[in-house]
């Protein structure tokens, strides 16, 4: 009754090709940036502004890179990790040394490394697919972890090995509680969301897509592999670079490499595996679940048995679960959440009828 | 006479020509002359033993990859989850015997229970995903891991349980000035003789070739009656079985404990050095990195820091992904439009 | 019946010269010979295994022969990359529909126009400027195509709910997109019925006529190829047995043979 398309004839293409053609689509998203940008710095507070909804917005942004890699372009990584702990390395380094370049400079400086480093270990890719790549993946997992937690100079030879993130200040304002961090990450997120829906949706998107749908017709119709696979890889990391920076500034505050180890990898594959491959909000439904599921269970297990439950024993049960979701999400709807969310607007179109 | 000599030069020629023979033949070659490199130049019983230590190392990795030999030759699935089939068989097997049940006894039960999960994983994950993407199915195993790793840990216990099963750890043999540490013999044995059991079963029996019937094409197998459903439950008990088998070899060695769901992630470059689908490409696979890993700690860790051991594995899988996807002894994959 | 003469001294666009193409132990072509001319069609025809398939993958490029060359516009032609093959012109549909399973009619074929458009990151990043523009343009231009075979009402649908003669159509739009001098068709009616055939003869041929494309079609359906081609090339085991026109391929003593069979 409220989802119906009826009337909305678009007249030009430019219009059809709209990100959100629908319009009710429109509205709603208006209102969510409105709630994020307006609403929830006022209602919310500093818990769950900083330990809820901005490691949530930074994973999200990691999950986006890796749903442009394995999502759009077919390309499966298992070492997005090891870029988000490039990215955080680099921006350090880079701030350390020479505190005067702006922090979004900085930033930009963490994922651009992080997107050169990306394409080195893609090079693979132009030889070996699917789980083989996989396993090249993991080989930079394991590599990029070993090198920064076995040479100094990345540390900047600090003497504990867990170095603090200066604080961040951007045009001048300091960025050093819960409020103003999550608007720096949630801007850089919604901008980086929309530029990725973009690119879905211009030739770099197509070609990228029929890479991953059956690389040999897009070779016969002219694209490049190589360089689209290439640009996959630089694009992806860059995302997961600019993630690992913001991890490290906005949400711990240090910079580590345990940050970063392979089980943050499958963390990130999860999400993209239950939120949706091959698309936007799935990377943003897959991060919500990760994020929120372990507090829900755990405000689940403490209410149930008022704290009869060690932590230990829900963190074997979050794995179960976790597991069990997974295996479930890839029986019964293997393109995640982001699909299930389509059906159901389906069936709002047609509300009330059933069909 | 002139066509007897005729006869074996001709089959001579074409053993070398053959791409394998050079392949082997260019290795024997450079393992010689390093061998005198090292004979000459260095100390070669501690480099002796390095060396076989590396190697029975190796083959206990070999015994876990076998695990994934098993499933990926008859379902075409990696299983991911295979690590933590070994902890979780490791783990039910020292909590029994923990518990008084004699080693016999807690063996059989725990095949029993590897069989029951075997059944309990085709019926719950497998069977639904039967017609997709092999990719979905790698996926399915990565849950699975989390599942299973989550559920050892539920069901027993994540503390360190000492395996013993009456051997002593540091008990070696001396060749020379090199000592060989007598366990990792008897794993290397049991390894050994574990996969001679397989290939023979592979190769000899009716069972072992409806699995490389179902691991070649599972609507084919289907069609010729095979099936699908029991052959599976074989195949993913007959992986449980190696599981086991590895769980006790690695538990007496480390202690049971969550760590050897971990040691799953090494055998990965063992499988692509070996190839995914090739038994014995699992043992040579194992000893290459087995060995690899340790020399690359004792002679190169040294300039780098050390800890090489982690990554040092999957570099060389990656060359040899470049070099040689399919493996040293896998099958070529061949696509077709 | 196509009662058209064409002209047959028409411009030679490609020759193959006397390739020899094996696999291993295995010949697949021997010493075949074969021209194509400018705006014509040509139908390569023959028993399963004759290499057929093997011959369009010389031409398109795919595969490099071990003996002779292939001319293409009067040059002599080495090994070429396969995105540098649809560059050249040349462009073709699949035996088995190789369709990108996850978009759109629409999105596929404006993949097919992908390699006529401009690569630009950040421009496409932001969508704005030159990239918008150019979106718009091609989109244009699909939309043509679209109309051309008449799947404007499937356009948005994913290419895997389609039915099996629409996919076709599609892949045909994808291969027109890119423009082609060359269009090489494997077995574009292969499981169609009667009415779906017609339908794709009759798009073949205003392919033909109206972009002047040339066109080497495989096809095991003789009332089509009679129809519609300008020359016939018949293979069997590997060797070229008959090439000319239609008519006279028909009555050649060694088609009948090897392939047609009497009546």
């Amino acid at each position: 009754m409220f989802y119906r398309e009826a009337g909305q004839f678009k007249t030009s293409y430019e219009a059809d090709q709209s990100i959100l053609p629908i319009f009710q689509d429109r509205i709603a998203m208006y209102i969510m940036l409105m709630f994020a940008f307006i609403v929830f710095p006022f209602i919310a507070n500093d818990y769950w502004l900083g330990s809820i909804l901005i490691p949530f917005l930074v994973l999200s942004l990691a999950a986006l890179g890796l749903n442009v890699l394995t999502g759009y372009a077919g390309q499966i990584s298992l070492g997005s990790a090891a870029f988000m702990a490039v990215g955080a390395f680099a921006a350090f380094n880079l701030h350390v040394r020479i505190p005067e370049i702006p922090f979004l400079v900085v930033f930009l400086w963490g994922g651009l490394c992080s997107a050169a480093v990306g394409m080195i270990f893609g090079l693979p890719s132009l030889r070996i697919k699917g789980f083989y790549l996989a396993v090249a993946t993991l080989a930079a997992q394991f590599f990029i972890e070993w090198l920064f937690t076995h040479f100094d100079w990345f540390t900047n030879y600090s003497t504990s090995g867990v170095i603090t993130a200066p604080p961040m200040h951007i045009f001048g304002f300091a960025i050093d509680n819960p409020l103003s961090k999550y608007f720096v990450v949630l801007t850089i997120v919604v901008l980086c969301a929309f530029g990725i829906r973009n690119l879905a949706r211009s030739e770099i998107g197509r070609a990228w897509m029929a890479v991953r749908d059956m690389d040999i017709a897009a070779e016969a119709i002219g694209i490049n592999l190589m360089k689209t696979k290439l640009l996959a890889f630089g694009v992806s990391s860059f995302l997961c670079g600019l993630a690992g920076a913001l991890w490290a500034y906005a949400v711990l505050g240090t910079v580590e490499p345990q940050a970063f180890d392979i089980i943050r990898s499958f963390e990130i594959l999860f999400m993209i595996i239950i939120g949706g491959l091959g698309s936007v909000s799935g990377a943003f439904l897959g991060a919500g679940f990760i994020v929120l599921l372990p507090i829900l269970l755990n405000n689940l297990g403490s209410l149930v048995t008022g704290g009869a439950i060690s932590t230990e024993t829900i963190a074997h049960i979050e794995y179960m679960i976790f597991g069990a979701f997974i295996v479930f999400f890839l029986i019964v709807e293997p393109n995640g959440l982001a699909r299930l969310w389509q059906i159901g607007k389906e069936k709002l179109r047609l509300w009330p009828f059933p069909y | 006479m002139k066509n007897i000599l005729l006869k074996i030069l001709q089959c001579m020629l074409k053993i070398v020509n053959q791409k394998r023979f050079i392949l082997t033949f260019s290795v024997l070659v450079s393992v010689i002359i390093l061998s005198l490199a090292i004979y000459l130049f260095m100390d070669y019983w501690f480099f002796l033993e390095v060396f076989i230590g590396g190697l029975l190392s190796g083959v206990m990795y070999s015994l876990v990859a076998l695990g994934f030999v098993l499933i990926f030759k008859a379902s075409g699935v990696f299983n991911f989850a295979q690590g933590a089939m070994v902890l979780f068989a490791a783990l039910t097997f020292v909590r029994l015997i923990e518990m008084g049940v004699p080693m016999l006894g807690a063996a059989t039960l725990t095949m029993l229970v590897m069989v029951i999960l075997a059944i309990a994983i085709e019926r719950i994950v497998l069977r639904p995903l039967v017609n997709q993407d092999l990719i979905i199915l790698f996926m399915a195993t990565i849950g699975l891991n989390y599942f299973i790793e989550g559920m050892a840990q539920l069901v027993w216990d994540s503390n360190v349980h000492v395996l013993d099963l009456g051997i002593d750890e540091y008990a070696a043999y001396e060749i020379g000035e090199a000592f060989v540490n007598k366990f990792d013999v008897l794993a290397a044995l049991i390894a050994g003789g574990l996969v001679l059991l397989l290939a023979l079963f592979f190769r000899y029996t009716v069972i072992g070739r409806a699995l490389r019937a179902v691991a070649d094409d599972h609507q084919a197998a289907l069609s010729v009656g095979i099936p699908l459903r029991t052959i599976w439950i074989y195949v993913w008990s007959a992986a449980g079985l190696v599981a086991l088998v590895a769980g006790m070899v690695w538990g007496s060695k480390l202690g049971v404990q969550f760590a050897i769901a971990t040691v799953a992630l090494k055998a990965i470059p063992v499988l692509i050095i070996g190839g995914f689908t090739s038994v014995p490409g699992a043992i040579i696979g194992g000893l290459i990195v087995g060995c690899g890993e340790k020399l690359a700690e004792v002679y190169l860790g040294g300039f780098v820091g050390g800890a090489i051991e982690n990554w040092f594995p999957y570099m060389l899988a990656m060359i040899v992904l470049m070099i040689r996807p399919e493996g040293l002894f896998g099958e070529k994959i061949i696509e077709r439009v | 019946m196509n009662n058209v003469v064409k002209n047959i001294k028409s411009n030679l666009i490609m020759s193959i010269n006397h390739v020899n193409l094996s696999f291993g132990g295995l010949k697949a072509l021997v010493d075949v010979s074969l021209n194509i001319y400018e705006k014509q069609i040509l139908a390569i025809i023959g028993p399963n295994g004759a290499g057929k398939s093997c011959m369009l993958n010389i031409i398109s490029g795919i595969y490099t022969p071990q003996e002779g060359n292939v001319e293409w516009k009067g040059e002599k032609r080495g090994k070429i990359a396969p995105h540098d093959i649809a560059k050249m012109g040349i462009a073709r549909t699949f035996q088995n529909i190789a369709l990108f399973r996850g978009m759109s009619a629409l999105d596929n074929i404006l993949t097919g126009r992908n390699l006529l458009m401009k690569r630009g990151l950040l421009a496409e990043v932001f969508y704005a400027g030159w990239a918008k523009e150019q979106e718009i343009i091609h989109r244009k231009k699909v939309e043509e195509i679209i109309d051309f075979l008449e799947i404007q009402s499937v356009r948005k649908t994913p290419v895997s709910r389609l039915p099996y003669g629409i996919q076709k159509r599609v892949e045909l739009g994808r291969a027109l997109a890119a423009e082609p001098e060359l269009l090489l068709l494997d077995e574009p009616m292969a499981g169609m019925n009667v009415e779906e055939k017609e339908d794709m003869c009759r798009f073949v041929l205003d392919v033909n006529e109206q972009f002047g494309t040339t066109i080497v079609l495989i096809e095991h359906d003789m009332g089509v190829v009679m129809d519609i081609s300008d020359r016939v090339a018949v293979l069997d085991y590997g060797r070229k047995i008959a090439d000319g026109l239609p008519k006279d391929v028909r009555a050649d003593k060694k088609v009948i043979d090897a392939y047609l069979g009497v009546g």
